[in-house]
């Protein structure tokens, strides 16, 4: 059944890479203010699937519909214009640019014309608060000034937050935000997105369950690039599919 | 702090070139007013692909070709009688911008390798053009027909104000430049450059600024190569030679990539270079092959790395 | 235009063709497998022809100067490779090139000082000189038509080698995937100076058959490489069958187009026209095919899959 009120609508949605199938008549919805996560074992496919909801990856077939609109054939800028937002399970920022450069550039994309020649950027009030502010709330307000590269991994995984957040998103993909954290780290970012919640509609991919049952309202399972159910934490808890393919699994990762 | 000692650099050396031509009067020695000025030419050219190379990570290994347009845009207007300056650099900004838009709207949708081979390939068949041009001199060449007059108030057949003329346009072109890279535009590009994955990602789609690079730097050798053949007096395909294209990205690497004394640092140290090297021997070409290797290999940062803060903007 | 002037035209299309393979498949083999962009391959080839015509003056022997030849250029690759290149496979392609460019002008001198700048000519010994009657009164030079099947020889072993060997499998999965092939414990480095050696002696061989028939000067590389270039653009990267076949269109449009693109003007414009837009026209056609092709196929006809 479809959800008419749903902000994102993946339909039918199949990549295969060779004989590879790596998305396999994915189907979901995601309703706005949804924090959606999709678990699924390593090689379940669920970075391709980001990949083509955020447009680095052309799907084979199916359809992908963002606030009413058909998107499978737009581009990634395209997309992030329109208020799809991913961040990166490996970390892409720019490591010769400060925290806030990085910010900054990320509000510019979404802050009038960027075909001006003679203004300096970061002189531009326009940019530089935005970004300040959303360093503030990301916890990386004393560090506006140090460079990406010499930032610590965890500030990096912040960054990245934070970029996503200075594109103004209607949805945000975030791909393993917690990836290579300390648990004082993941205890801090969980508690961040945690607030995000409602606010913000989010599709979260993370292998952390604890993270994922604290702020999922729904959960689908990716296995072999199938989804092979979606529900609530409750639910999926008790699945018995579930529990067999992936949480029967020792979580380790 | 860094941004002064970059002020302080660049003032330090624009003073020092326009010191030239009273020194090189004192010690009757008009061949240094001739190289330095010499030097700015090649500067402005470097200048020009460090925009696209330096800060847009675009390998555009066909640059030369903006400096035949160039000159070729003047020789060809002086041939046919036309010596005003006004319309001459007119012309050679206009035709450089117009053929880099074409060579750059097809280029620029590949990349890596093949943007290197096309660009490269693009400004051979601009050199095989120039050398099937024979009412200008086809392979050989011709003289240039008259110099360059700017409306009575300056001629560049008079080698001091032709050496100030082109200093100022240095000067302008270096602050044209840094304004462009500090701005929204040049913000872009460098981001591009630096991960064109996460600049895709925030919204932006970077054709089009790479285009828009691409014609400026085309523009601006183009006005490199209006002067350059007032230097020479003298107009060839060889100014589209791809070891040209080769020497000035050398220039750009040697002075430093992504800053903005680095071109003008790079163009003197080449051209000092060659200079001193051929004053030994004919073979110089097989001493400074070896000495370019090694830089690649070793010196990456080029000359502005040793300076205070690295010279980067 | 009579059928003997084209029939010779193209035949000298598919030998020009052949030439530029054998020179596109070692640079596209090189960049494929290490992908290191090397434009002293142009280098190569010049030693080629130099050595092919000192030799051949030194022994008066056509068959003792070939193999020599050949010998030499390869064992100048490995030196190449072993001092200047290795360092090379890491870094980016901006310091691959500009590096690759110094060797240019390092062996462009060379060759200058050890013999001159002049053009040096050579003879071909008489088993090859002269013509072979082809058939219908058609005449073709001995040594084109000798090129032309040796080149042809040449694509086919390679093909052997490609598809049908160990050697080739390794090269196919290095080419669509380094770091895995590195993975399962091939030796790498072997790997990658066989490969060069291979893409030193196609370069090589490709100049010791060019020195009868073209010039031989210092530069002659470079004229050839951005050719080169244009057939692997046209081709596809890192693909010997994109190489076989843009060589093969490159070599055709270039040859009958500067032989029959002013007289075909003529008949469409004026004859004066023709005269100065004809060979200007034929030079940049080969560049405006490469347009034309980027233009619909940014990846080149045949892109290596994977």
């Amino acid at each position: 059944m479809t959800d008419q009120t749903a902000l994102l609508h993946v339909d039918n949605l199949s990549k295969s890479f060779g004989a590879l199938r790596a998305t396999d008549q994915v189907t979901l919805q995601v309703r706005p203010g949804e924090t959606h996560a999709v678990i699924g074992p390593n090689g379940a496919g669920k970075t391709t699937l980001i990949g083509q909801l955020a447009g680095n990856l052309q799907p084979d077939s199916g359809h992908i519909r963002f606030a009413g609109e058909d998107i499978t054939r737009l581009a990634a800028p395209a997309r992030s214009r329109k208020g799809l937002a991913r961040s990166f399970q490996i970390t892409s920022v720019y490591r010769d640019f400060t925290a806030l450069d990085n910010v900054a550039l990320a509000v510019q994309a979404h802050t009038g014309s960027s075909f001006r020649f003679w203004r300096p950027a970061r002189a531009d009030r326009a940019l530089r608060e935005p970004a300040r502010t959303i360093l503030d709330d990301v916890g990386l307000g004393g560090r506006a000034d140090v460079l990406a590269a010499n930032l610590a991994h965890g500030e990096q995984r912040q960054l990245e937050i934070a970029m996503v957040l200075a594109t103004k998103p209607r949805l945000m993909l975030l791909d393993e935000p917690m990836a290579g954290m300390g648990t004082d780290e993941s205890q801090r970012m969980v508690r961040f997105l945690g607030a995000l919640k409602g606010r913000h509609t989010m599709i979260l991919v993370e292998h952390d369950m604890d993270a994922v049952f604290a702020l999922a309202d729904r959960i689908s399972v990716l296995v072999y690039g199938r989804i092979v159910a979606t529900g609530t934490p409750a639910e999926i808890r008790a699945n018995p599919e579930v529990r067999s393919a992936y949480l029967g699994e020792d979580e380790e990762d | 702090m860094p941004a002064h000692a970059r002020t302080v650099t660049i003032a330090v050396v624009l003073a020092a070139l326009a010191a030239v031509p009273p020194i090189a009067a004192l010690l009757g020695q008009p061949f240094y007013l001739d190289l330095f000025r010499r030097i700015m030419i090649f500067a402005i050219a470097a200048l020009s692909l460090n925009l696209i190379l330096g800060y847009g990570g675009l390998v555009s290994f066909g640059h030369a070709a903006y400096l035949g347009i160039g000159g070729y845009a003047v020789g060809i207007l002086a041939h046919h009688g036309i010596h005003d300056g006004f319309l001459q650099f007119g012309a050679a900004i206009v035709a450089s911008a117009a053929i880099a838009l074409v060579i750059g709207a097809i280029s620029i949708r590949t990349s890596g390798v093949y943007f290197i081979m096309i660009t490269l390939a693009f400004t051979q068949m601009l050199f095989y053009l120039g050398i099937s041009l024979e009412e200008y001199g086809g392979d050989d060449g011709m003289r240039l027909a008259g110099r360059t007059q700017f409306a009575g108030l300056l001629d560049l057949r008079d080698p001091t104000p032709f050496y100030y003329f082109v200093l100022a346009v240095l000067a302008g072109f270096l602050y044209l430049v840094h304004r462009l890279v500090n701005s929204r535009f040049g913000m872009v590009l460098r981001a591009t450059k630096s991960n064109e994955a996460r600049t895709r990602a925030i919204g932006f789609s970077p054709y089009l600024y790479k285009l828009a690079a691409f014609v400026i730097a085309g523009a601006m050798c183009g006005v490199a190569g209006a002067l350059f053949v007032n230097q020479t007096a003298y107009l060839t395909p060889a100014f589209m030679s791809w070891t040209r294209s080769g020497e000035i990205m050398f220039m750009v690497i040697l002075g430093g990539m992504a800053t903005l004394i680095g071109p003008v640092l790079g163009a003197a140290a080449l051209l000092l270079l060659e200079d001193l090297l051929q004053s030994w021997t004919q073979h110089w070409q097989i001493i400074l092959g070896p000495i370019l290797v090694l830089v690649v290999l070793f010196a990456k940062r080029g000359l502005a790395g040793l300076l205070p803060g690295g010279g980067r903007e | 235009m009579n059928l003997v002037l084209f029939l010779e035209q193209t035949l000298n299309g598919l030998q020009l063709g052949v030439m530029l393979f054998l020179m596109a498949a070692g640079l596209t083999l090189v960049f494929g497998i290490m992908n290191l962009v090397n434009l002293a391959h142009g280098s190569l080839y010049m030693v080629g022809a130099y050595l092919s015509v000192a030799l051949f003056k030194l022994t008066g022997s056509y068959l003792l100067a070939v193999p020599l030849a050949l010998a030499g250029t390869l064992a100048v690759g490995m030196i190449v490779e072993l001092v200047a290149l290795r360092t090379l496979y890491e870094r980016d392609h901006l310091d691959q090139v500009l590096a690759t460019f110094g060797l240019i002008l390092f062996f462009n001198e060379l060759v200058a000082i050890i013999w001159g700048r002049a053009a040096l000519y050579t003879t071909l010994p008489d088993w090859l000189s002269g013509q072979l009657e082809l058939f219908a009164g058609v005449r073709y030079p001995t040594y084109r038509a000798a090129i032309i099947v040796v080149g042809l020889g040449v694509a086919a072993l390679l093909w052997y080698v490609v598809t049908r060997t160990r050697l080739g499998m390794l090269i196919r999965a290095g080419a669509s995937n380094r770091t895995m092939v590195a993975a399962l414990g091939i030796n790498i480095r072997l790997l990658y100076t066989v490969v060069f050696g291979f893409g030193a002696a196609l370069a090589g061989l490709a100049g010791l058959m060019a020195g009868p028939i073209y010039t031989v000067q210092p530069g002659m590389g470079e004229d050839v490489l951005i050719e080169v270039f244009v057939v692997i653009v046209i081709g596809g990267i890192g693909s010997i069958r994109g190489a076989l076949a843009g060589a093969l269109i490159v070599g055709m449009v270039d040859t009958l187009g500067r032989a029959f693109l002013k007289p075909v003007l003529a008949t469409i414009v004026s004859p004066t026209a023709a005269e100065s837009a004809g060979p200007a026209l034929a030079s940049m056609l080969i560049y405006l095919l490469m347009a034309a092709v980027l233009a619909v196929r940014p990846a080149g006809l045949f892109p290596p899959r994977g």
